[in-house]
């Protein structure tokens, strides 16, 4: 009777060691309201990221994002990733200018380059500060993996805002929201020193596209899902292989092993 | 058992055997790793010897490639890590197997050291076996840990905080031996360089730590699920084909969930905050260590005083280093001892609880919760063992390992 015992023990730690895991995960969410969950194109094994929309995501974060908010980890080279042609790279960066230095040592700003990242909206972060009441806005490069739910968290936190007037007395008090307040439902502590970035319209998508809050917020989720793991879809496909192959090295092993053992049992 | 392995090999090809006969490395492998006789019942639990092996050579190769791409500076480390993840070719690869690596290498010896305790492998004659084992999660612990400093994000900085200034509590000296470790005022550039040097260090004192435990492990043999020496030929196997296919096939079996995280969910073991570049004037709303030091860290917060936590929590692991004098059983397998079994099942739960206690804040119900669960985990080795080995009626052990298996078959 030593095996079962054995599978029992296996399947109990396993279980355990999932419930160890979930635990870690739960705390991080800990405090406030979490977003409500939603369908991304990104999610799954299969998952991929919807190009189309994310392209879109990228005139979001270009148009209204980048007035504050740094991508300093992301090339202009890799939006190629997403589906733009070396020409659109080239065309989208060439108002773009960069700080450089010149062959004399001299500060320049020169043209961007596709090599060059993302130019950083400030010159520093004490730029940044000083420009923001003191804390500079933070960089969004790894943002999705930075949050609990990252997706969910960024998508609920730009369509999240509750207006001065639309709140309820007790909210007031609790959190000592004044008019000048903004007030989000999905931030931890609630007063979030971002003004409502997004609105109905804020941009007009080329593809025609109704730029509707909550789609301008989908948009630019997938285009920072995108930025903090540009080869997601390398991932997820190697891995498609590499399990197949260890299923089938474990059928054969298994095979052999029974083999081995049968004088033995 | 080491003198059943039976005359030297004879090599047929001239190199090797003139090789052998000045540096007997192939009759050593011939010996250890081919007729080695080995019980003929091990169930899968077994096998994570094996696998914890195969993790620690995982983790020094992708270590290496890691460490030719990594820069240790506060200033571009955070960066270095993403370049790795973003520009280095199958950077996101190698990066993703060394973190989900660290989670899975715990794992295997986490069930290695459960089923020594399960089948009371510790006990006379493998005592030393045991020590140099726990030596070895010892070695781990303190990698793991500077491991997790060097991508310098925020729980990589707060956990590096929040460990080191543990040394403050030891009475006059704590808090010079806090600055030495730092290597000044604070946990600064200093701190990650000799981080990152130790971290690449440890791994090779671990590797020499395994070597003695195979050693020792291969004087007397393996234990079994019986407990039982092997009293014969008809109790024992060839190590190879039989083990090396069986630990074949458990390995890859590991690899398989190994792969699920590392390719569909390589951030689910780790904290969103370690995305956010460290930042000494922020300090996170909860700091949690990684999840296999959970039940230590609930046992270092349950205590109230400083001093005393930082004591129970070393001590939650020296006590392991005295369980084969703990335990006064003759008995090594649980399988006969019916009471024992239920308790150490009972110890599984208690650390299991101790975990969830050390992912959640120290405050209201956890606080308790934790203090019952340290409570238990000592009084499992300190109290039950002690007695339990003398008041226990084990049952009747099988005359011999064949005797059992067969016997098995006939059921």
């Amino acid at each position: 009777m030593r095996k079962p015992f054995a599978r029992k023990f296996l399947v109990s730690g396993a279980i355990a060691l999932a419930a160890l895991a979930t635990g870690t995960v739960a705390i991080a969410a800990g405090g406030t309201e979490s977003p409500p969950p939603r369908k991304w194109h990104f999610q799954g094994p299969f998952g991929t990221f919807d190009r189309a929309a994310a392209q879109r995501g990228y005139q979001v974060y270009q148009e209204v994002c980048s007035a504050c908010h740094s991508l300093r980890l992301v090339a202009y080279r890799s939006l190629m990733d997403l589906g733009l042609t070396e020409n659109q790279v080239k065309g989208l960066i060439k108002d773009i200018t960069v700080p450089d230095l010149n062959d004399e040592g001299a500060p320049i700003d020169r043209p961007a380059r596709p090599s060059d990242r993302f130019k950083s909206p400030f010159p520093n972060q004490a730029a940044a500060a000083a420009a923001n009441n003191g804390k500079a806005p933070p960089d969004l490069s790894v943002m999705v993996k930075a949050r609990a739910n990252g997706a969910d968290y960024l998508h609920g936190l730009l369509t999240g805002y509750v207006p001065y007037d639309k709140l309820t007395p007790e909210q007031i008090k609790e959190f000592d929201v004044k008019p000048d307040d903004n007030f989000n439902k999905y931030f931890p502590g609630h007063k979030i020193a971002m003004a409502p970035p997004l609105a109905d319209d804020r941009v007009t998508y080329a593809d025609g596209t109704k730029a509707t809050l909550d789609q301008q917020a989908s948009d630019v989720t997938e285009f920072l899902a995108w930025a903090a793991e540009p080869h997601m879809e390398d991932r997820k496909r190697t891995g498609v292989r590499v399990i197949l192959f260890l299923l089938a090295l474990a059928g054969l092993m298994y095979a052999v092993k029974r083999m081995v053992w049968s004088d033995k049992h | 058992m080491a003198s059943s392995h039976g005359t030297p090999p004879v090599f047929n090809n001239k190199v090797i055997a003139w090789v052998d006969h000045r540096l007997p490395i192939f009759s050593y492998i011939e010996k250890e790793y081919h007729t080695f006789p080995t019980p003929r019942n091990f169930n899968y639990f077994w096998n994570f010897g094996a696998i914890a092996t195969v993790m620690l050579v995982l983790m020094i190769a992708t270590g290496v490639v890691l460490a030719t791409n990594y820069t240790p500076h506060v200033l571009m480390a955070f960066d270095a890590v993403e370049r790795i993840d973003r520009d280095v070719p199958q950077g996101w690869l190698i990066r993703d197997l060394h973190m989900n690596g660290a989670s899975f290498f715990f794992i295997a010896v986490y069930i290695h050291i459960f089923r020594g305790m399960y089948y009371g492998s510790y006990k006379a004659p493998r005592e030393l076996l045991w020590i140099l084992g726990v030596v070895i999660f010892l070695l781990m612990m303190a990698t793991a840990f500077m491991g997790y400093v060097l991508p310098w994000g925020q729980m990589s900085f707060w956990g590096a905080t929040v460990i080191t200034n543990l040394f403050s509590a030891i009475p006059v000296v704590g808090e010079s031996i806090v600055t030495w470790l730092w290597g000044g005022f604070a946990v600064d550039n200093p701190t990650l360089n000799r981080f990152f040097a130790l971290h690449y260090l440890l791994p090779f004192i671990i590797v020499a730590v395994v070597a003695l435990h195979v050693v020792a492990l291969h004087i007397h043999g393996s234990n079994n699920p019986t407990g039982i020496d092997p009293k014969g030929p008809q109790d024992t196997v060839p190590f190879h084909p039989y083990y090396t296919m069986k630990d074949g096939f458990g390995v890859v079996v590991f690899l398989i969930v190994f792969a699920g995280f590392v390719f569909f969910a390589p951030d689910y073991l780790g904290h969103p905050d370690n995305y956010i570049p460290a930042d000494p004037l922020v300090t996170p709303a909860h700091i949690v260590p990684e999840w296999y030091f959970l039940p230590f860290y609930a046992i270092l917060r349950a205590i109230p005083d400083k001093l005393g936590g930082v004591l129970a929590m070393f001590g939650a692991i020296a006590v392991l280093f005295i369980l084969p004098w703990l335990d006064t059983s003759r008995v090594r397998s649980c399988t006969f001892r019916p009471i024992y079994k239920w308790f150490m099942l009972l110890l599984v739960v208690d650390v299991i609880v101790l975990g969830i206690c050390g992912s959640k804040p120290a405050e209201g119900f956890w606080v308790p919760l934790s203090q019952v669960a340290t409570l238990y985990y000592f009084a499992h080795f300190l109290v039950l063992l002690p007695i339990l080995g003398k008041i226990e009626r084990p049952l009747p052990l099988p005359p011999s390992i064949a005797d059992s298996v067969l016997k098995k078959k006939a059921v």
